[in-house]
């Protein structure tokens, strides 16, 4: 059957079930439910602290088959992902899913672990890295699962993914389970991506390398949800988990499609009072973060919120008065991690209340301008995250498909060519965001409407800005790099893309 | 035309294509060819290349060309520069 | 409408990466470098690039120069004779003296009939930065009817004087002067040295103003994003705008009613002031800045 944007998907998928095809942004809404979670309760007395991992997988009763999950705070500084498959692995454990919410390039042992069927399945937002060329390449038995960090906490809360256990990596905990992120060595900030798994498994338990006197304090995630604590020496490495601060680009071809971003949004009419803003941690989109800056000083006006993964920028237009708060779901960055700690209007969410569809409204909903990125973009605005245009799995939607429903104005920002590669093509290799949830391309040689945005088209020609459409833009990068070949991938599916509801919006089959 | 030495024209930066020419014993023209989007455009740039050879009337030529994303203009340049600094 | 030439951007030839780009990164001229940004032994690859980049990249909407190499180096004519053939806008000849200027107006003559491009086509812009340049700027200028303007290099020129360059210019004052006032009596553009420090915006601002306040007509730059900035300075200000629509309405209305002068503001206006508001209204115009 095909989906309604014209994508021929199979009505069942081996190692995945059944597909439910995309019907379209936010179209699965209505009555829910949330999962009833089965949990051991804890009677006065009892311990929690166990010695070491080994006893930790003694007391959890593992078995072939289950499902364990991990958050991506420590991004690819992270340790703790590697050391418990390895020492499942050691056990004689075989056919595990991992559910993390982000693979990066240091869970390359996974690769061993999935060549020796220890791993068959993998439910992550976003994969790099050796994984990644792992999964196109077919090696995982099970195609890979790919979610977006609101769908992710749909499925858990929804009971769709069923977690049997998660193994949160604590920065700091104390010996009854409370965890936050904010001190210890491997202080990452914020825990959004951790919540709703903390809450929904079957069994919890938090590994740290900084084990503090009950208390924790703050704490954010809480005791009740916690079976076990165990101390290792260390769950990550610093350098790995956030840069020291990340800095706006200088290359000049990104400062121009920063202004030409920064036109749009001014012609808009959202830069007012109460506005709110989300952009990416790259370098071109903290340029345009940059521009929006200079025109909300100019004219004075104070947003309500800015949301994302923070970055030290977006810190310092929270300190500068130009938003009321910050709603943070990762922090990137050390000074992010500092003003989370010190600074109250600089809140938490988790990745539930940043994104998932599926609840009494996520912060996307109350998202008016969001800034993203794309590897490919069809003339019908679908955008590729998800794979390179070699058909390899490269990344993924994390919150790409999230933020772009529910934002009122979702402006895709890119160069028009990376070496030699025109970013729009007639068909994108996989379709991550659905045409519909993006209205504007900008590139450095034009910028382009979705059609079914005949007001904000109107809006931008009245101020002048200079519009073409996306089949035009197509052809300019055309004539400068000449039309590329498609590329061909074999049958196999080795990943299926969900969207945010649940849905399958596309798949992804193996390469050469 | 023959060429007589070895040369080489272009760099491994980002948008250019790095190509060594040697005299090759047959009257052939023979390419090895690496790049960045071969599976798009390896067909392109290889007749961008052949047709500067055919061009500049060289025969018996081996070409190891490196591309990393080069326009058809760039390539024909620094094809036609290593074949010069090669005669 | 002749192009603008408010700003002229120096890349290096040799880099295809910025070829492809440099036509759109809003300055009025693109400068392609074959002489400093170009090593010895890369001379030849840069020109074979640069030649075919003229025959392919859509450079319509800026003014295309190309830097050759001096005319007394063995590079020198054999960038000429290229690059000539494939019609860049200009030439951009470095210590520029009268006998290199008129070598390579005979070099263009020959190709130019060569090739059946029209006579003249294409112009030179003369880089000053020797002290005999200097000196002599006026013959240079005059050296050739394809001159449209002179670029003064201040690095090489207080290295030719052998004194210190500084970020406050002082002691290119008298060549800036000179400079301007040479252009402006022989009615071709000046064109300011580069500002070097890349990362101080301020002092980019500053130098470019002092360049314009001494007449030169544009400035040339070393990185994109000293663009706007230089835009900013040789565009004229709302308030600049205001004032030259005032005089030339004042003037209109005085000449309807017969009288042959008037005032504004207590100040007469007379030719001078009119020519001045009349350019100030044109510029104006052409960067879109006021209506029709």
């Amino acid at each position: 059957m095909a989906t309604i944007l014209g994508r021929e998907l199979p009505d069942t998928v081996d190692g995945y079930g059944e597909v439910t095809p995309f019907k379209g942004a936010c179209r699965e809404g209505g009555v829910k439910t949330r999962k009833a979670v089965k949990l051991t309760s804890v009677n006065p007395h009892e311990q929690k602290v166990l010695d070491n991992l080994e006893q930790v997988f003694d007391k959890l009763n593992l078995k072939d088959g289950m499902t364990i999950s991990f958050h991506h705070h420590l991004r690819n500084g992270d340790y703790v992902l590697n050391m418990v498959v390895d020492g499942l692995a050691k056990r004689g454990l075989k056919d595990l899913t991992v559910a993390a919410s982000s693979i990066f390039p240091i869970h390359e042992p996974l690769v061993t672990h999935i060549e020796n069927g220890v791993v068959t399945g993998l439910v992550a937002n976003y994969i790099s890295g050796p994984v990644a060329e792992a999964i196109s390449k077919g090696k995982l038995k099970k195609p890979a699962i790919m979610q977006t960090h609101g769908g992710r906490a749909r499925a858990i809360e929804s009971g769709d993914l069923q977690i049997d256990v998660a193994f949160i990596a604590a920065p700091t905990a104390d010996n009854y389970g409370n965890i936050n992120g904010v001190y210890g060595d491997a202080a990452c900030g914020t825990l959004g991506y951790a919540m709703a798994d903390a809450e929904y498994a079957d069994k919890t338990v938090a590994i740290t390398d900084h084990l503090v006197p009950f208390p924790a304090c703050p704490i954010q995630i809480s005791q009740v949800f916690v079976d076990y604590v165990v101390q290792v020496e260390s769950i990550g490495d610093a350098k790995g988990i956030v840069s020291g601060t990340t800095k706006i680009t200088k290359d000049p071809v990104a400062l121009i499609i920063a202004k030409r971003a920064a036109e749009v949004i001014k012609a808009s009419g959202l830069v007012k009072d109460g506005m709110s803003f989300q952009t990416g941690a790259g370098g071109t989109s903290l340029a345009v973060a940059a521009e929006l800056k200079d025109i909300m000083q100019r004219e004075g006006v104070v947003g309500s919120f800015a949301a994302g993964g923070v970055t030290g920028y977006l810190v310092e237009m929270l300190e500068e008065g130009l938003f009321k708060t910050l709603f943070d779901v990762q922090c990137f960055d050390l000074k992010a991690i500092s003003s989370f700690r010190n600074n109250s209007t600089h809140q938490a969410m988790s990745a539930s209340m940043y994104g998932n569809p599926h609840t009494k409204g996520a912060v996307v909903n109350c998202l008016d301008i969001m800034i993203l990125g794309a590897t490919e973009i069809d003339t019908e605005f679908n955008v590729n995250v998800t794979t390179s245009s070699s058909g390899m799995i490269m990344g993924g939607s994390g919150g790409h498909s999230d933020t772009a429903a529910g934002a009122k104005l979702s402006i895709v920002v890119t160069n028009l060519m990376k070496a030699r590669l025109p970013i729009i093509k007639d068909k994108v290799t996989t379709i991550t965001t659905p045409g519909e949830s993006i209205d504007v391309v900008v590139t450095e040689r034009g910028i382009a409407v979705n059609p079914r945005r005949t007001d904000l088209i109107e809006k931008l020609r009245q101020a002048n800005v200079p519009l073409l459409t996306i089949e035009e833009l197509k052809i300019i990068a055309e004539k400068i790099t000449g039309v590329p070949k498609t590329v061909q991938t074999l049958e196999k599916i080795v990943a299926v893309v969900e969207y945010r509801d649940g849905s399958v919006i596309d798949v992804v089959r193996q390469v050469y | 035309m023959r060429i007589t030495k070895v040369a080489k024209a272009g760099t491994l930066e980002s948008n250019d294509i790095l190509i060594m020419v040697m005299s090759s014993k047959s009257d052939r023209v023979e390419l090895e060819l690496e790049s960045i989007v071969l599976q798009q455009f390896g067909d392109v740039i290889e007749r961008v290349i052949l047709h500067k050879v055919q061009e500049m009337g060289v025969e018996g030529i081996t070409i190891k060309a490196q591309d990393k994303g080069a326009l058809d203009y760039t390539i024909g340049a620094r094809v036609e520069t290593a074949i010069k600094r090669a005669i | 409408m002749e192009k603008l030439r408010r700003s002229m951007l120096f890349m290096p030839g040799n880099n295809p990466s910025m070829l492809q780009d440099a036509a759109i990164l809003g300055a009025d001229s693109i400068i392609l470098d074959l002489e400093d940004a170009v090593s010895l032994t890369e001379k030849d690859s840069a020109r074979i690039l640069v030649r075919e980049a003229l025959k392919t990249i859509d450079f319509s909407q800026v003014e295309l120069v190309v830097r050759v190499n001096p005319m007394d180096t063995e590079f020198g004519p054999l960038d000429v004779d290229m690059i000539a053939r494939v019609k860049p806008d200009t030439l951009l000849i470095p210590k520029a003296n009268e006998e290199q200027i008129k070598i390579v107006d005979t070099m263009l003559d020959k190709i130019e009939a060569e090739e059946g491009y029209l006579a003249g086509s294409i112009k030179i812009i003369a880089l000053i930065e020797t002290a005999l340049g200097l000196e002599n700027v006026y013959n240079v200028i005059q050296a050739s009817n394809r001159i449209v303007g002179v670029l003064l290099g201040g690095e090489d020129l207080t290295s030719d004087l052998g004194i210190e360059r500084t970020k406050e210019g002082e002691e290119i004052f008298y060549a800036r002067n000179k400079v301007a006032t040479a252009c402006r009596a022989l009615k071709v553009d000046s064109i300011d040295t580069p500002f070097t420090d890349t990362n101080d915006f301020e002092g980019l601002a500053k130098d470019t103003a002092k360049a314009k306040s001494l007449g030169l007509t544009g400035k040339s730059a070393i990185n994109p994003r000293q663009i706007e900035i230089i835009h900013s300075v040789f565009s004229p200000t709302e308030a600049e705008l205001k004032h030259a629509l005032k005089v030339l309405e004042v003037m209109q209305q005085a000449e309807k009613e017969g009288k042959g002068v008037c005032s504004l503001e207590g100040k007469m206006i007379d030719a001078p002031v009119i020519n001045r508001a009349r350019n100030t209204v044109a510029l104006g115009r052409s960067l879109g800045l006021l209506e029709r």
